[in-house]
């Protein structure tokens, strides 16, 4: 093997490995970033383990939020029509979030049943539906009329 | 009726384009120079087509046409002029002619400015640019007309969405497609080397400075998005690896690439089928982001309900451009000449590295962007992936970049030595560590990572200015070239970014907090007074203000008012947040919701951002950085003459 094509050969095999690595690096950092959409019908189906991280998505039921008188935190019920689940949230919740509208609540499962939220979302438009939530309602048959 | 004159101008300009894209590429293989010399007159009169359709639709928001349904939709009689400009741009229609619009705004400026490239090439440059411009106004016309009328006539219009009313909004999204839309320009010059099997290197130092402006462009456009996300969104947050951000930064990623290797193919040769590809890949990638963006297949703040036949023609098209130009690529690049050889440590092993690097980056946010709709499309469930994702890969890939950066800047072509590069930059780099370890001393919360973040940019901004100053104090030289300058300031700006983005990481405080009027709360040495709210009365809208003074010690340093606004015709509710900007710290006030009936007690977010600035003022840098590259005269001399090797490098011919 001539010098340049031993240093060429060095060269390729330094990329391929260095490429090897981060592909490696990546699958795992997705595999642990990876968030379930699920909806309140899937955990009531799928008994999903208390402090798995997932985003709850569905509608906020009217006359279900309360606040606390103290403090920040705030529960409500996101439902897809046949099955419901208690959130529990502490902090601001954004402008657009009302009775009745389209939500996306990310955090996780407590032992005693209830979703603890970390975050919660709801959209810029006010016509807009998450489009996972808009599919859950579809599936559930509860069917709301969206622009 | 004028509305009916925009859509005549829109096919007019849809013509003007099938004769742009048809007549100097038959005319460039038949030899036929009179086909040939109408590609200029083609690309101006289509520009000008292009104007006049935009302006009327302009007047037709600001004479407040409510039979158009796209005003209709977007404005309203209550809006201030300037936003009624604005909207133009606000919706998907508009903002699709305002991308159609800056697209023949920089075939214009090709068509007047590379007058002096060979006269094949150029017609082909134009002809490329001629058939984007045929798929883009054949998607406005047949998918998203601005123009069409709304009978019977709207009385009023639906309003301007309130986030958008604010001048982040008049100014990022032009910015933002002059760089999308200005690798059009490095595309078409790829595919016209690639027909034309170009033997010389020239057309990468004709691209060049196309290159560096969109380049310039996309890079201030981000950062104005990330500015206006900041201060509009009323969360403090400056970067949310959201689906349609990944999809302005993606062409970024591989442009950056593709601007450290076209210097290594202008001056070397090597790398020159590298350069092809990442020419063809940035306008890829944008198109690929309209798609993502426009088609609304992906969650994001972005996304607004829209029409699947959208989706699907700018997917036809993107087919069409990728798959076209790689197999062109394919079929052409093997007989494109090979550059010279060089060793293993040189300058363009360094560039190299940055290639390498950013290509990588690249492919990893396509992959965190497409991954949740591979998985949606295989049924395996809906995921979305988070930002850790993305911060992770990034902090580590960072780091052969920041220490290659500097290094790079002092080291040869071809071929260098360490012990010559360890001499030179021994002391930025010990300066930069002892820079690290005081602010790790003074600052112990912000950790190891943003430590060395800090000395990171530390290194690279005095790793540049070394360089420079050594230059100005050498014997030899008495001027410092233009193009060394612009390299020294994008590279400062690198570092000066790094180092915001590290202590604004880590030393940021946030509080959620529950007010009532007359609560204080302390909060990194600044007292914040809650004073209460009152009513005020905005041109649209109606607002509940707060009012907050903001003190140290007994000194007042400012006083916020953050807002919560209703806007009446969409029945909105917006955020205003309320910020004391400043050098090495941001104060920001939000109004969260009322907590209670009569309005006295609200939920407020209370932040601290630490050196939040230095992350844009990075970026304004880098900006400038490309700007003033792109102005180099070198680029202006004689295009068709080889250009003789700048002083100290061999020449080694292909």
């Amino acid at each position: 093997m001539t010098p340049t094509r031993k240093r060429r050969l060095i060269g390729v095999l330094v990329i391929v490995i260095g490429v090897g690595i981060a592909a490696v690096v990546a699958i795992k950092a997705l595999n642990e970033n990876m968030l379930f959409f699920v909806s309140p019908s899937d955990v009531k189906e799928q008994n999903l383990p208390a402090g798995k991280r997932f985003r709850l998505g569905g509608l906020v039921e009217n006359g279900s939020v309360n606040r606390a008188s103290d403090s920040l935190a705030v529960v409500f019920v996101v439902t897809d029509g046949p099955n419901a689940v208690d959130v529990r949230f502490d902090g601001i919740l954004p402008d657009l979030f009302r009775e009745g509208q389209g939500i996306i609540a990310i955090g996780e499962l407590t032992p005693d049943g209830h979703f603890e939220a970390a975050e919660v979302l709801a959209k810029h438009d006010e016509n807009y539906m998450p489009p996972e939530v808009a599919d859950a309602l579809e599936k559930s048959g509860h069917v709301e009329k969206a622009e | 009726m004028t509305v009916e004159l925009g859509q005549i101008s829109l096919l007019a300009a849809l013509l003007t384009a099938l004769v742009l894209g048809l007549l100097p590429m038959i005319g460039s293989y038949t030899g036929n120079r009179r086909f040939m010399a109408v590609s200029t007159t083609a690309s101006l009169v289509q520009c000008l087509l292009l104007m006049v359709a935009f302006g009327i639709l302009t007047s037709a928001f600001i004479i407040q046409d409510f039979s158009v349904e796209y005003v209709a939709r977007n404005s309203n009689s209550l809006l201030p002029m300037g936003f009624r400009v604005s909207a133009v741009w606000s919706a998907h229609e508009g903002s699709l002619l305002l991308w159609e619009l800056i697209l023949s705004i920089w075939i214009a400026a090709v068509a007047l400015f590379s007058k002096r490239l060979p006269e094949v090439f150029r017609s082909r440059v134009l002809a490329v640019l001629g058939w984007i411009s045929v798929g883009f106004l054949l998607f406005i016309l047949l998918t998203s007309n601005p123009f069409g009328r709304l009978i019977p006539s709207a009385v009023e219009g639906l309003d301007l969405n309130p986030l958008l009313q604010d001048f982040g909004l008049i100014v990022h999204p032009p910015l933002l497609y002059m760089g999308y839309v200005g690798f059009s320009v490095a595309f078409a010059f790829a595919v016209a080397a690639l027909l034309g099997g170009e033997v010389s290197r020239d057309w990468v130092r004709w691209s060049r400075p196309w290159t560096l402006v969109a380049w310039a462009f996309l890079t201030i456009g981000i950062a104005l998005g990330s500015w206006w996300a900041y201060y509009e969104l009323g969360w403090g947050g400056y970067w949310f690896w959201d689906p349609v951000e990944n999809a302005s930064f993606m062409p970024w990623l591989v442009g950056t690439a593709l601007i450290h290797s076209q210097a290594v193919t202008e001056k070397r040769g090597a790398f020159g089928n590298w350069t092809l590809l990442l020419a063809l890949s940035a306008f890829s990638l944008s198109l690929l982001g309209t798609f993502l963006v426009r088609s609304g297949v992906l969650t994001s703040v972005h996304a607004f309900a829209s029409d699947p036949t959208r989706g699907i023609f700018i997917l036809v098209y993107l087919g069409v451009v990728v798959g076209g130009s790689l197999t062109l690529y394919a079929a052409r690049a093997p007989k494109m000449i090979q550059g010279g050889g060089f060793a293993g440590l040189s300058r363009e092993t360094f560039l190299l590295i940055n290639n390498l690097v950013f290509a990588v980056l690249a492919a990893m946010v396509l992959t965190g962007t497409l991954y949740p709709l591979l998985i949606d499309a295989i049924g395996a469930g809906k995921i979305s992936v988070g930002p850790p994702y993305f911060g992770l890969l990034f902090t580590w890939l960072l780091v052969p970049i920041v220490l290659a950066m500097p290094i790079g800047i002092y080291s040869r072509w071809q071929q260098d030595s360490g012990s010559r590069l360890i001499s030179k930059v021994r002391w930025p780099f010990l300066m930069a560590l002892a820079v690290g370890t005081i602010v790790w001393i003074m600052q112990p919360d912000i950790g190891f990572v943003s430590a060395a973040g800090v000395t990171g940019g530390a290194w690279v901004i005095l790793g540049s200015l070394f360089y420079v100053v050594q230059m100005m104090t050498s014997k030899n030289r008495i001027s410092i070239p233009a193009s060394v300058l612009a390299m020294t300031l994008a590279h400062v700006g690198v570092g000066v970014f790094l180092i915001g983005l590290s202590l604004v990481s880590t030393l940021s405080t946030e509080k959620h907090l529950r007010m009532e009027a007359g609560d204080k709360y302390e909060m990194a040495g600044y007292t914040f007074e809650f004073l209460g709210t009152s009513i005020v009365q905005g041109a649209n809208y109606s607002a509940d203000q707060g009012e907050f003074i903001i003190s140290k010690g007994d000194r007042e340093i400012t006083r916020l008012y953050p807002q919560k606004r209703e806007y009446a015709q969409r029945g909105n509710t917006m955020t205003e947040a309320a910020i004391d900007p400043g050098f090495t710290r941001d104060l920001y006030v939000s109004l969260g919701e009322p907590l209670d009936q009569n309005g006295q007690a609200w939920a407020v977010r209370v932040y601290h951002k630490p050196f939040i600035r230095w992350i844009w003022l990075g970026a304004i840098f880098i900006m400038a950085g490309g700007f003033l590259a792109a102005a180099n005269k070198r680029y202006r001399r004689k295009m068709t003459a080889k250009e003789p090797v700048l002083t100290g490098t061999k020449e080694v011919t292909a």
